[in-house]
């Protein structure tokens, strides 16, 4: 994408609240919370090769742990944000050292079986969690007297947030160490033998992701007010895979692609279709059958095959 | 000085069957030596053991002095170790001037750093032209692996390799599936390698092996069967007999 174009999608997303009204606003911040969270996925599966499939245990964890520290600690948001981003990624990097003892299948299981010991003990750690009533009664923050309260002050602010998160990974993965991360995908042996420390890579990776997926965590508390143990299901973690691969994993855009769709799907279609996810299965197949690669590079290369067609 | 590299007692056994039954070799700096033997005699996991990806059951390995015995194989190669693979091993989707800037970073400490774009630090690139044009390929830089013939990507896999600028290089049969052309280029290409660097191959292809060596190892059921110059290796009745049955 050119400078220009991503210049013009950025001002059209950021003149949003003036053309549409609050639903469509609030609609727009739950997808840029789902970006992110489909984009810190994307540096495990798409930049590391490595298939999670219990990344949503580090959004929950960080909004449990938001929750739980504003409600029970009675802690401001100032201290309660960055001890809740310090401590979801200190649990990912102890559960990335316990999944990363494997690779592949092993590596997916191990990922799963984590995030459901997660999604159980806020099931039944009710004294902590509330249990199946979950946690309510949140506020947003205000930061430097902005009140966040306000949809379209929420949604600038997740905006921002969305930005500043894309250019980190932009950057990360066009980085000597993101080079070396695309390395250990490809040819993990070759890189180790050159000298890379690929299981380091591939954890510090891991714990970059389990951050990533806190910060979408926090924003998700921040918007609901709300959180409840199906936000850890293993649904959760499914529906952020399917928008990485369908989108395109492995590309910058590919992931948010896929989560502007499955979040659009999930609340239009369910208006519509009671089994909405009937027809999200559907579309992922339909996609997987068109577009092996995801939505961005099948489109690309569409493009590229039309420019080529035309000389 | 010490020797490039020195093996004492090296054992692997796999599920009963021994693979490597007391290995003892020692290479001077800079030597040019050959590992032979037929089919099973061990010799790739003879690189797997020094290269550190298969853990010996007993022995030692010293690289400069250095025991690297219990090291991991990213700190063997940190310790000046290289290597090439049988099965072509690259990057395909990369340029070939990616897959040398790898082999750059890897001994770079600014391999760790996540904040600063690749594609500025044009000195590394510079250099990964530099090691593509000393293997003839200078002019294919920007194209991707996949779009280069085998033998060009053996040439690549080189280039790696002394990208890490090693002190030993490991040569696991370079010259497989080349033509005679090929094997003229990278055989004129591994004689250019500067004398820094000792070199222990392994090639099937023996009129161009023994053009190569200076010390030849005959392993036969992982065992150190014959060694010595070319003359004395080749002469040698047991090789003889393993290599013509008589």
């Amino acid at each position: 994408m050119n400078k220009l174009a991503l210049l013009l999608l950025l001002a059209a997303l950021a003149l949003l609240p003036a053309l549409v009204g609050e639903y469509y606003v609030n609609l727009g911040s739950q997808i840029l919370i789902a970006v992110i969270f489909a984009a810190s996925l994307n540096l495990l599966v798409g930049y590391a090769g490595l298939t999670s499939l219990g990344h949503a245990a580090y959004l929950g964890l960080s909004a449990y742990i938001a929750g739980w520290l504003a409600l029970r600690m009675g802690m401001s948001h100032a201290f309660a944000a960055p001890i809740t981003l310090l401590a979801t990624t200190a649990i990912g990097g102890v559960f990335g050292w316990i999944a990363l003892r494997a690779s592949g299948l092993s590596f997916l299981m191990l990922t799963l079986a984590l995030s459901q010991v997660v999604w159980g003990l806020a099931y039944r750690w009710t004294s902590v969690t509330n249990g199946d009533n979950g946690l309510s009664g949140l506020t947003r923050p205000a930061p430097f007297g902005i009140d966040l309260e306000n949809s379209n002050a929420y949604y600038w602010f997740v905006l921002l947030i969305t930005v500043a998160v894309m250019g980190v990974i932009g950057r990360l993965v066009h980085s000597p160490f993101g080079a070396s991360l695309r390395g250990t995908k490809d040819q993990a042996r070759r890189m180790s033998s050159m000298g890379y420390n690929v299981w380091g890579i591939r954890w510090c990776a891991f714990v970059g992701a389990s951050f990533l997926g806190a910060v979408a965590g926090l924003l998700y508390v921040y918007f609901h007010k709300y959180v409840h143990p199906s936000v850890l299901s293993v649904t959760s973690s499914a529906e952020v895979l399917l928008s990485v691969i369908a989108g395109g994993a492995g590309t910058l855009a590919g992931p948010a692609v896929g989560a502007v769709l499955v979040v659009l799907l999930k609340n239009y279609a369910s208006g519509y279709i009671e089994r909405w996810n009937m027809l999200l299965g559907a579309v992922f197949v339909f996609i997987v059958l068109v577009m092996p690669h995801g939505i961005v590079p099948g489109v690309r290369g569409l493009l590229t095959r039309g420019k080529e067609g035309k000389r | 000085m010490n020797a490039a590299l020195e093996i004492r007692g090296l054992k692997k056994s796999f599920g009963g069957i021994a693979v490597t039954q007391d290995v003892h070799l020692t290479m001077e700096p800079g030597e040019r030596r050959l590992i032979i033997g037929p089919n099973g005699a061990g010799k790739t996991t003879l690189f797997g053991l020094i290269a550190g990806e298969i853990r010996p059951d007993a022995g030692s390995i010293r690289i400069f002095g250095q025991d690297v015995t219990r090291m991991t194989v990213p700190a063997r190669a940190r310790c000046g170790l290289s290597r090439t693979y049988q099965i072509i091993t690259l990057f395909p989707q990369d340029t070939l001037a990616h897959n040398v800037v790898l082999g750059l970073l890897a001994v770079a400490s600014l391999r760790h750093n996540p904040v600063t774009l690749l594609r500025r630090h044009t000195a590394l690139h510079d250099r990964a032209v530099e090691l593509l044009e000393g293997v003839g390929l200078g002019s294919k830089a920007m194209h991707r692996v996949a779009d280069v013939s085998y033998g060009e990507q053996r040439r690549v896999e080189l280039a790696i390799g002394l990208a890490q600028a090693p002190r030993l290089l490991l040569l696991d049969e370079p010259l497989a599936g080349l033509s005679q052309d090929e094997r003229t280029v990278v055989q004129r290409l591994i004689a250019q390698v500067p004398r820094e660097t000792a070199i222990l191959m392994i090639e099937h292809d023996m009129d161009v092996a023994l053009e190569f060596a200076e010390q030849i190892t005959v392993l036969h059921y992982g065992k150190v069967l014959v060694e010595g110059d070319r003359k004395t290796v080749v002469e040698h009745p047991k090789t003889r007999e393993i290599y013509l049955g008589h």
